[in-house]
């Protein structure tokens, strides 16, 4: 209990911020239903009506209230996005810490098949898949956590290459123990550090490739409510002075920063680095 | 002696160091005084603050290190009024540094000349076509091969005593008033200290440089320093000449630093023919990589029950080797490996739980052997577990008890972290770990290098204690004849990947010697301060040819390991 005041209290100003941020996030996610004043494709007034205490703010080309699909979309767009990157990291990391440990030709093949991953430029790429296998939620969440984690995976690799050379792992070898106690045990816990750290960037990353899927219509597909979407949907508007559709790319750049903020205080607890 | 004489005047000097609770004070006011041409040694167990006052002697803390109190006055200038940029202008001309390890003090992109240079051309003392030179001439005096031509290597390119020479060097390029040597022969092995030594020694003579040398080996300093002074916690113990200081210490605390040379273990029964040796090394080769050039030839030595075996030989003669082709990890080419008689599997994946139970193994930097993501209970503890099944209560009492076993005070450490433990503590959770399995025989590879002397000892008697309760046997390898002296029954001498002598401790410490032997025996410095200017002199008698160590021939040529490298 003196641990956890102790540790609250050594959080930093832009932590705060963050945890404050992404909690709201969460809530809004959580009890989309209840904040919503309307039902996430319903069309309910006439076409672009302009903001006012009926919308809030305003309506978009179909005329459904935007205030409504603002807050269905954090469901859709930051769970997929959560979804998506926790499936990347525990690929990527696992056969990252494999490829280290085990070495030899697992970890030639391993490395070389990333490399062919990871040649082509990945909003491409994944567009190309998508093609291919159609455009699904679950498609689009498999494609991109495979493509993310050749990045996962390269980072992990190179973290536990350090932590594999250590004396302790040849202890444990000698030991006589399994794989698996040596990745959960002994490698894994010290490549959380990096590992976390990535792991912010990553969701920043996989998001905004969902959106950037989405504003291209091969991401989550209409009516679902999803902020990338319907950036694109109200896009017009900007030319006519609107700020409207700014809105929801503004929901983007706030979560992308406080999760940012969150993996650099906790990056600074793990390694003790000062400032 | 006159206020012109005096070079260095630090007086009631105090360091603070930045820990989570504020600024502590890790210097008390300590005075230290020297003359031009003067040596003096500072001597303490780390932590004393041996090296922060070496480089307060500069004007200079450590990051989270200040000065908070005193004064340094350097040839009749106070340093600590000085600005950074004043204080710079002194720096490496006028007084120089050297540390303790050469190898990462060096920029490995650059040539050895180049940096070498870089001192005096950057201060304006000469240019760089004089400074090249000058350079050259230090190294010749400095007895390095190929003078002329050595400054043109990078740092990985010549070994470890050079380097530190070429650094000595580097320190000398200005002519300085004063050096401060951080420990410079730590690192490296007898017979190249020998080598580093005399040559600092010399160096510093010539040039009438006072010096300050810092060392935790006594004999060391008894060779180089006209006086020592003795650091513990941040205060001086006690300072005196150096003769004086060998024959009678005044305070406690010296003599305990000086009693630890002194220890010996008791005389063990002899083997007879008929006993079974725990583990039997018979005829090993082996090789890194299957085509690679060999690195053991041919190893043959037994380790019998209750005894400790000694193997010692400088850095690259196979010690390491021969305990990695025990423990399974490094597979042997030729030969085989008895235990109890029967042969063992080469690799430790063939081998059986009981089999890797049985021998254990304690590694040299204990940093790196712990997990320090793990606590103490559950490095410990793990053992129990998978070698012995144990869970719960049962695992806990037992890991509680190792560490009553090893004196550590179980209601403390139990569940800290490696992290929050000092070197030799961490050192003695690797014994507590090895013991939790329960083995007959254990590998302690060079386990008391890192530790200083009064710790090391402590480690020392504990295994010896361990040996006499549990039976265990050890083989212990280092290169430090003192620890063997101290702890071995017997002792194997290597070189160049082969056994060149191997007997009880008596009959490889008494005359006849195989010359290598002998070499790495007439090495190990001695606390009498005329030992190295005598040996030198034996030395040199005997080969005349002016080099000061010669090797003796091995009947393997040394090219065939250095091709591994």
């Amino acid at each position: 209990m003196k641990d956890l005041t102790k540790t609250l209290r050594q959080i930093s100003l832009s932590a705060w911020f963050g945890i404050v941020v992404v909690s709201v996030y969460i809530l809004v996610a959580f009890f989309a239903p209840v904040i919503a004043p309307y039902g996430e494709t319903e069309i309910v007034g006439g076409v672009f009506e302009p903001w006012s205490d009926e919308f809030l703010l305003g309506t978009d080309n179909l005329g459904r209230d935007l205030y409504s699909r603002l807050v269905y979309g954090a469901r859709n767009t930051v769970g997929i996005a959560i979804l998506t990157t926790l499936l990347a990291f525990a690929f990527g990391s696992l056969m990252g810490v494999l490829s280290a440990t085990i070495g030899g030709w697992l970890d030639q093949l391993m490395g070389r098949s990333v490399d062919v991953l990871m040649a082509i430029p990945q909003l491409i790429f994944a567009l190309l898949l998508l093609t291919i296998f159609g455009t699904s939620i679950i498609n689009m969440i498999l494609i991109i956590a495979l493509l993310d984690s050749t990045r996962v995976y390269r980072l992990s690799r190179a973290a536990a290459v350090n932590v594999v050379a250590m004396d302790y792992i040849e202890a444990a070898k000698l030991r006589g123990e399994g794989l698996g106690y040596l990745i959960f045990r002994e490698i894994l816990p010290n490549i959380t550090a990096p590992l976390v750290a990535e792991f912010g960037l990553r969701f920043c990353y996989v998001f905004l490739l969902i959106s950037a899927l989405s504003f291209l219509g091969l991401g989550i597909q209409p009516p679902t409510a999803d902020w990338g979407s319907m950036v694109r949907e109200s896009a017009n508007l900007i030319s006519f002075g609107e700020v409207t559709p700014l809105i929801p790319a503004l929901a983007i750049a706030l979560l992308t920063v406080a999760v940012n903020f969150i993996a650099d205080w906790f990056l600074h607890r793990s390694t003790g680095l000062k400032g | 002696m006159t206020d012109n004489d005096l070079l260095l005047n630090i007086k009631g000097l105090r360091i603070e160091a930045l820990s989570d609770d504020g600024w502590n004070e890790i210097v008390h006011g300590v005075d230290l005084t020297l003359k031009r041409g003067e040596v003096m040694g500072l001597i303490g167990e780390s932590g004393a603050g041996k090296s922060t006052i070496g480089l307060a002697a500069m004007g200079f803390t450590r990051d989270g290190c200040r000065i908070s109190g005193g004064s340094v006055v350097f040839d009749g200038e106070e340093l600590l009024e000085k600005n950074e940029k004043q204080k710079q202008a002194l720096r490496g001309s006028r007084i120089a540094y050297v540390a303790q390890s050469a190898a990462s003090s060096f920029n490995p992109a650059h040539r050895l000349i180049d940096q070498c240079c870089e001192t005096a051309v950057l201060h304006n003392v000469l240019d760089r076509d004089t400074a090249r030179d000058e350079a050259v001439e230090l190294y010749e005096k400095l007895r390095l091969p190929n003078p002329g031509e050595i400054g043109f290597r990078y740092p990985h390119q010549v070994s470890g005593g050079q380097l530190q020479r070429v650094m000595t060097a580097m320190a000398m390029s200005c002519k300085p008033d004063l050096i401060i040597f951080d420990e410079p022969t730590t690192a490296l092995d007898v017979t190249t200290q020998i080598e580093v030594l005399s040559a600092i020694r010399d160096i510093v003579r010539q040039f009438n440089t006072a010096a300050i040398y810092i060392t935790h080996d006594l004999a060391v300093v008894a060779q180089m320093a006209d006086k020592i002074k003795v650091l513990r916690y941040g205060n001086e113990v006690e300072e005196a000449d150096t003769r004086i200081m060998l024959s009678d210490p005044k305070e406690e605390y010296t003599r305990s630093l000086w009693a630890v040379r002194s220890h010996r273990s008791v005389e063990k029964p002899a083997v007879k023919d008929s006993d079974v040796p725990i583990i039997s090394i018979q005829n090993i080769s082996a090789s890194y990589g299957s085509d690679g050039p060999r690195v053991l030839h041919d190893v043959s030595f037994d380790i019998h029950k209750g005894r400790t075996v000694a193997v010692v030989g400088e850095s690259g003669s196979g010690k390491s080797t021969t305990a990695r082709c025990l423990s399974g990890l490094l597979p042997i080419s030729e030969g085989c490996i008895l235990h109890n008689g029967e042969e063992l599997p080469i690799s430790s994946k063939q081998r059986s739980k009981e089999q890797l139970r049985e021998l254990q193994m304690i590694y040299q930097i204990a940093d790196t052997a712990l997990n320090p993501k793990q606590r103490i209970c559950d490095i410990i503890g793990r053992p129990l577990q998978f070698f012995l099944g144990l869970r719960g209560e049962e695992k806990k009492a037992r890991v509680r008890e190792l560490l009553t076993l090893i004196e550590l005070d179980p209601d403390i450490y139990y569940s800290r972290y490696p992290t929050e433990l000092s070197g030799g503590q961490k050192q003695r959770i690797g014994i507590a770990r090895a013991l939790a399995a329960e083995p007959d025989f254990i590998i302690c590879d060079e386990i008391t290098s890192a530790l200083d002397q009064l710790v090391a000892e402590g480690i020392l008697k504990l295994l010896e204690r361990l040996q006499s309760e549990l039976g265990l046997s050890y083989m212990f390898i280092t290169h430090d004849l003192a620890t063997v002296e101290a702890i071995a029954d017997d002792v194997v001498v290597m070189q160049y990947g082969k056994v060149v002598e191997a007997g009880t401790k008596h009959e490889v410490f008494r005359p006849p010697h195989h010359p290598y032997t002998e070499l790495l025996l007439s090495s190990v410095p001695d606390m009498n301060p005329d030992w190295l200017t005598g040996l030198l002199q034996q030395r040199a008698a005997m080969d005349g040819s002016g080099e000061s160590v010669k090797r003796p021939e091995a009947s393997n040529p040394k090219e065939s390991v250095c091709q591994s490298n």
